[in-house]
């Protein structure tokens, strides 16, 4: 089976992969979350319409969203060393990465609050509540549990990434998998790394459904 | 005046290639100090959009909406807001926020309105009592049933203490027993706070029940308006008309409608209704009639109905005379002060 050098490059990869995931993906909603609401808010007929605004920001929303991931992290290396001093290894990966979540977690939180029902928006607007009032009062909150869903979805989608990043040097499981794996042929250091992916991505999503069904409110039983 | 709207116009532009929408049209309308106004039309009539100018949710072309003396059209952004702290609202439904308590949710337009949290406390808890819910602070709105939430929606619109509750729709999602109690709860709630309700429904028994006054729209007008108890007496309009026949049976059988021509017929008599109001409803008018003129009257049809605690009746007869007997009787009813109405003329059952 596995050697004790391997299983502790296998932990070191861990730690790396979640060190990455968690540090873009918390920028990544720091950036993504105000994005989102402030393209649900200007929206055609929304609280806040400024479609010029709408339309430029979904603009460069879109351009990210629509490169590809391996392309995205060659294409900005310059701005990663601007960001991170370095080109190479899981400090510069969590760049690209963040690139890539915020524009994604974003779309998704301005999805989670154009679902909210506009009813409430105007029973919140009828009790005098400013704009501001009603995205921290109204909108979030009830936006919450498909937020939580969105940004379990996104930190899914950022383990397979920084998997990715191990192509160009990024650290972590995928690139683990492919130095022992691929490159000096170990399947089993290949199989161990999937493993590890699969019961990791299991525990996210769970535990994303868990924090979701507690702060739904919606559907208790009466 | 608690609320005067003065020529209101309401124009939505042209979506593409269609022409412009007119939603509102020349309405005037005033509602008094503590009483419940109810306006009433079918879907699209523009009642929604009209309830929705007195606090400048939809704002109107045109025209002027006063609320307890202040011109809303011409307030600021912030001033606005804060004159909507006294105008409450609920809805069709409901609108509360899933993701708060009962307490949460009532507290919510004064956490808007920045009050601390101790006077929070003190003014939603009375507040809970008052609907009947104090045992359901801590539930979720999942956890209520429809009139449930009509009652958080209503200690909500209360909490800040408002002169004016504006009702969308508010019994229109409930079944006929709850809708029933929230009526009371509202006319409870009118008479104790002396609040001013205005509120909107297709539903006519909603203003049989708690309306003082009544508006009824049709096209984004104002087609007819009134006290209640009059405009069922006396409905002017065919739309009116609609809205009232199913609740006061001012029809007739059709077995006799089928004898009825709109012109008089050889050997035909004329059909009269005769409404009696209030007081005229108890009073011998009719045995006076007969004596007076010597006019026979065949009574077809009679009903007396209940609005507002004061009985309302329909009397169809077929009166037996020559025509100048029948304008005489029509002349002393109309002395009498009652309603009387040629229906048509009755052909002979054998013609």
């Amino acid at each position: 089976m596995l050697s004790p050098q391997i299983i502790d490059l296998l932990i070191k990869a861990l730690i790396d992969t979640l060190h990455m995931v968690a540090v873009s993906g918390a920028i990544g909603t720091l950036i993504g979350l105000p994005i989102g609401v402030a393209l649900a808010v200007t929206g055609r007929g929304e609280l806040l319409q400024n479609l010029l605004f709408n339309r430029i920001v979904g603009a460069v929303v879109n351009m990210t969203r629509s490169t590809p991931f391996i392309i995205l992290v060659v294409a900005i290396i310059p701005f990663t060393r601007l960001i991170a001093g370095t080109s190479i290894g899981t400090g510069a990966a969590i760049v690209p990465l963040t690139v890539a979540a915020a524009p994604f977690i974003a779309r998704i939180v301005e999805n989670a609050i154009r679902e909210v029902d506009r009813g409430l928006i105007e029973a919140a607007q009828a009790m005098g509540a400013t704009p501001l009032q009603i995205v921290t009062k109204v909108l979030l909150p009830e936006a919450l549990p498909a937020i939580v869903m969105g940004l379990t979805l996104s930190a899914v989608s950022l383990i397979g990434y920084s998997a990715m990043v191990g192509a160009v040097g990024g650290g972590g499981l995928g690139d683990l998998g492919i130095r022992y794996g691929y490159q000096r042929f170990l399947p089993e250091v290949m199989l161990a790394v999937v493993l590890v992916l699969i019961v990791l991505v299991q525990i996210v999503q769970s535990s994303g459904d868990w924090i979701a069904r507690r702060v739904n409110k919606r559907h208790l039983k009466v | 005046m608690m609320i005067t709207l003065t020529n209101l116009q309401k124009t939505y532009p042209s979506r593409g290639a269609g022409a412009p929408v007119q939603a509102l049209s020349d309405i005037d309308l005033t509602v008094a100090r503590g009483e419940i106004f109810g306006i009433i039309g079918r879907s699209g009539a523009g009642k929604s959009t009209l309830l929705r100018t007195i606090n400048l949710l939809e704002s109107p072309t045109s025209g002027s909406v006063q609320v307890d003396g202040v011109e809303i059209t011409a307030l600021s952004a912030r001033e606005l807001r804060d004159t909507r702290h006294s105008i409450g609202m609920i809805f069709q439904h409901f609108n509360l926020l899933s993701s708060r308590t009962v307490f949460d949710n009532v507290a919510l337009p004064l956490e808007l309105a920045g009050v601390d949290k101790a006077t929070i406390r003190q003014t939603v808890e009375p507040l809970l009592d008052l609907v009947g819910l104090a045992d359901k602070r801590d539930r979720y709105p999942a956890e209520l049933s429809g009139g449930q939430k009509q009652r958080v929606g209503i200690a909500r619109a209360l909490a800040s203490k408002p002169k004016v509750l504006l009702s969308d729709e508010a019994t229109s999602a409930l079944d006929p027993e709850t809708t029933t109690q929230i009526l009371h709860l509202l006319a409870d709630i009118n008479r104790r706070l002396g609040l001013t309700i205005v509120l909107i429904t297709h539903e006519i028994g909603v203003i049989k029940e708690i309306c003082h006054k009544v508006a009824v729209m049709e096209a984004g007008r104002i087609i007819e308006q009134g006290p209640v108890f009059d405009i069922f007496a006396h409905p002017s309009h065919p739309t009116t008309r609609s809205f009232i026949d199913p609740v006061i049976n001012r029809g007739i059988p059709d077995g006799l409608r089928a004898r009825l021509s709109p012109t008089p017929q050889p050997g035909s008599n004329p059909v009269l209704r005769i409404t009696f109001t209030g007081e005229k409803a108890t009073s011998p008018v009719i045995s006076a009639i007969s004596r007076k003129l010597n006019l026979d009257l065949n009574i077809w049809h009679g009903q007396i109905d209940e609005i507002q605690g004061a009985p309302f009746g329909t009397l169809v007869v077929e009166a037996l005379g020559d025509a100048t007997a029948v304008e005489a009787a029509i002349s002393l009813l109309h002395v009498n002060h009652l309603g009387v109405e040629v229906l048509g003329h009755a052909v002979p059952a054998n013609h």
